[in-house]
């Protein structure tokens, strides 16, 4: 069994701010049916770009629910431009932290609020621009530079434990290590 | 709070009388039942009784019986056995949803040894291509090892039928049937298997206990090589207690066997119909037919497994997930994603399996908890709207 932190457990047990929130104006929807989670961010942002309001709809485990209700707990308030500086690592804080191998709920959260954030802004973020090295779950490999170099990613496991990535038919293991090789030679 | 226990295929609880049997030989009777003398040999005597009582379960002969530390064991000395009375022959052939015990052994004997693999698949009712599987026959092949019965989703393989077409053909034959014995009649005076392993765990006798069968005139090649026990078979001053409390399990097993195919598997039945009947989305896995009378693989569109697993457990509801989640692995399980379920119900599937001990009660309290456990959990999927998938 996990061991969840007891935020966790009580984020899981007694979400807060879940469903669809009805006024509002910006969404960010991140995973899928088939990767075994997924996260749909709703905020309503004012005339100032601040937060006044988050909630959010999640099919997954224990610790994506925890995560995303501790990320729409996190955002109420900010302006957008403190909500785009959360991090993946501020919302395992903020639950006493995550088992490692969970932490890609963290990162799910993260992806969520940089969409949303983007569609209030109308930005077109480029669907998943790089070239694709985890068919499974739909990883490419500037995702998973990005990852190694936020989280200071060592191994392979590191890279599944935060994107999934290598974590089904382990046939891109050996690309994954070789795109962590090439963040390390860049120094 | 009371536990519910429905998760009797990762373990059993150990039954009081198996535990009163053994509890003499953690204590005084202490001796080596190798021993030259008395005092020893109450507890070889024990032993000779629980090697009866074990071959009695399964109809076999006391010496066809070697007593080993687990179920992973007894498979992987089955299958190092056949490869070594065979060491010219390279092809070994199993199914694609046996047990990692089996299965994680093939893949290391594929990779690391050079033999040539074959994993036979299952269609979606999670039934062996059976074509395949006899056209994969050939002079080359060491060894066929397929389960009696699956561990996920209670699927029970046509053994018997099997195991004459393959040993016909003078190709060794193994069978892990740890999930089929005591669910189900086991008879190996007319199976046709060579080797078959049982374990202690997941029939009411302690962890750490398992048996290999090995047919009388087939050849043993010893993976433990050390002193004479188990006729030389398996080295290693026998886990007594072990034994004993196996040997009684059996003999109990035995006697409830009739029990399983009635009252547990009408449990089950009313578990299983009750869920389709009162949760929407639901979807049975594997063969309705035949399967284990105590298994129950269900999913439930939408939702994920762990976190049915967790309310559960707040209700003290014991059961597990085919989601692998829980396991580390992040796709659904190798059974589920090998019977080709669909995403949407693989991933919120759960598998309950009963025993002799649960009660109508029991299941009543499981229902009502699932029940709002995946209104609690719809209610948040962003897959699930006005009662249905989206
Ligand atoms: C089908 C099957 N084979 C083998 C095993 C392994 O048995 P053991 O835990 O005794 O090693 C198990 C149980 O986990 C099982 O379900
Ligand atoms: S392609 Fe990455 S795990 Fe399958």
């Amino acid at each position: 069994m996990w061991e969840y932190t007891d935020k966790v457990k009580d984020h899981f047990m007694h979400p807060r701010n879940v469903g669809e929130l009805k006024d509002a104006n910006a969404v960010g929807e991140t995973g899928s049916l088939n990767c075994g989670d997924a996260l749909k961010l709703f905020l309503k942002v004012d005339e100032n770009e601040r937060i006044v309001d988050a909630s959010f709809m999640t099919f997954g485990c224990a610790s994506a629910v925890a995560s995303s209700s501790a990320l729409t707990e996190i955002i109420k308030g900010m302006t957008l431009d403190e909500a785009a500086k959360v991090t993946n690592g501020d919302i395992a804080d903020y639950l006493g932290g995550l088992p490692k191998e969970k932490m890609h709920c963290s990162v799910m959260g993260k992806s969520a609020l940089q969409k949303a954030i983007a569609d209030y802004r109308g930005i077109q973020i480029m669907e998943k621009p790089g070239e694709m090295v985890c068919e499974c779950f739909e990883v490419t490999d500037l995702e998973i530079i990005d990852a190694v170099k936020a989280n200071g990613l060592e191994t392979t496991e590191d890279v599944t434990n935060y994107l999934k990535a290598g974590g089904g038919c382990g046939k891109c293991l050996d690309r994954i290590e070789e795109v962590i090789a090439s963040v390390k030679a860049e120094g | 709070m009371n536990v519910i226990y429905t998760d009797n295929n990762a373990t059993t609880r150990v039954a009081d009388e198996v535990i009163e049997e053994m509890l003499p030989f953690f204590g005084g009777f202490y001796g080596n039942p190798s021993s030259m003398h008395t005092f020893g040999d109450r507890v070889g005597k024990k032993i000779r009784q629980a090697r009866q009582k074990v071959a009695d379960l399964i109809h076999a002969d006391p010496d066809e019986i070697i007593f080993t530390s687990c179920g992973t064991e007894s498979d992987n000395s089955a299958i190092f056995s056949a490869l070594n009375a065979h060491p010219e022959k390279k092809q070994i052939i199993t199914s694609n949803v046996e047990h990692p015990a089996v299965l994680n052994l093939f893949k290391y004997l594929r990779d690391k040894k050079g033999y040539d693999v074959v994993l036979v698949p299952v269609d979606k009712k999670g039934h062996l291509d059976l074509d395949l599987l006899y056209g994969s026959l050939s002079d080359d092949t060491a060894v066929v090892s397929l389960m009696w019965a699956n561990n996920e989703t209670g699927v029970i393989f046509p053994i018997s039928e099997i195991a004459k077409k393959v040993t016909e053909k003078g190709i060794l034959f193994h069978t892990d049937a740890v999930q089929a014995a005591g669910k189900i009649p086991i008879d190996v005076s007319v199976a046709h298997v060579d080797m078959l392993s049982l374990s202690g765990h997941k029939v009411h006798a302690p962890k750490g206990i398992g048996v290999l069968y090995v047919k009388k005139g087939i050849k043993f090649f010893p993976y433990l090589i050390g002193g004479h026990q188990e006729k030389g078979r398996r080295g290693g001053t026998e886990n007594t207690v072990s034994i004993i409390g196996l040997g009684k399990a059996c003999e109990l097993a035995a006697q409830h066997l009739p029990i399983m195919n009635t009252q547990v598997k009408e449990l089950r039945d009313y578990l299983q119909n009750q869920l389709l009947e009162k949760i929407p989305g639901v979807s049975v896995n594997g063969d309705l037919e035949n399967r284990l009378p105590n298994t129950l693989s269900i999913g439930f569109d939408a939702v994920e497994g762990e976190s049915i697993l967790l309310m559960l457990d707040k209700e003290g509801i014991c059961a597990s997930s085919g989601s692998a989640c829980t396991s580390g692995s992040l796709d659904p399980s190798h059974v589920l994603m090998a019977m080709e379920v669909p995403f949407k119900s693989a991933h919120g599937t759960i598998r309950f399996s009963l025993s002799h001990y649960n009660t109508k009660e029991e299941m009543d309290h499981i229902v009502k908890t699932m029940v709002s456990a995946i209104e609690t959990l719809r209610a948040m999927s962003p897959f699930w709207k006005d009662g249905k998938l989206v």
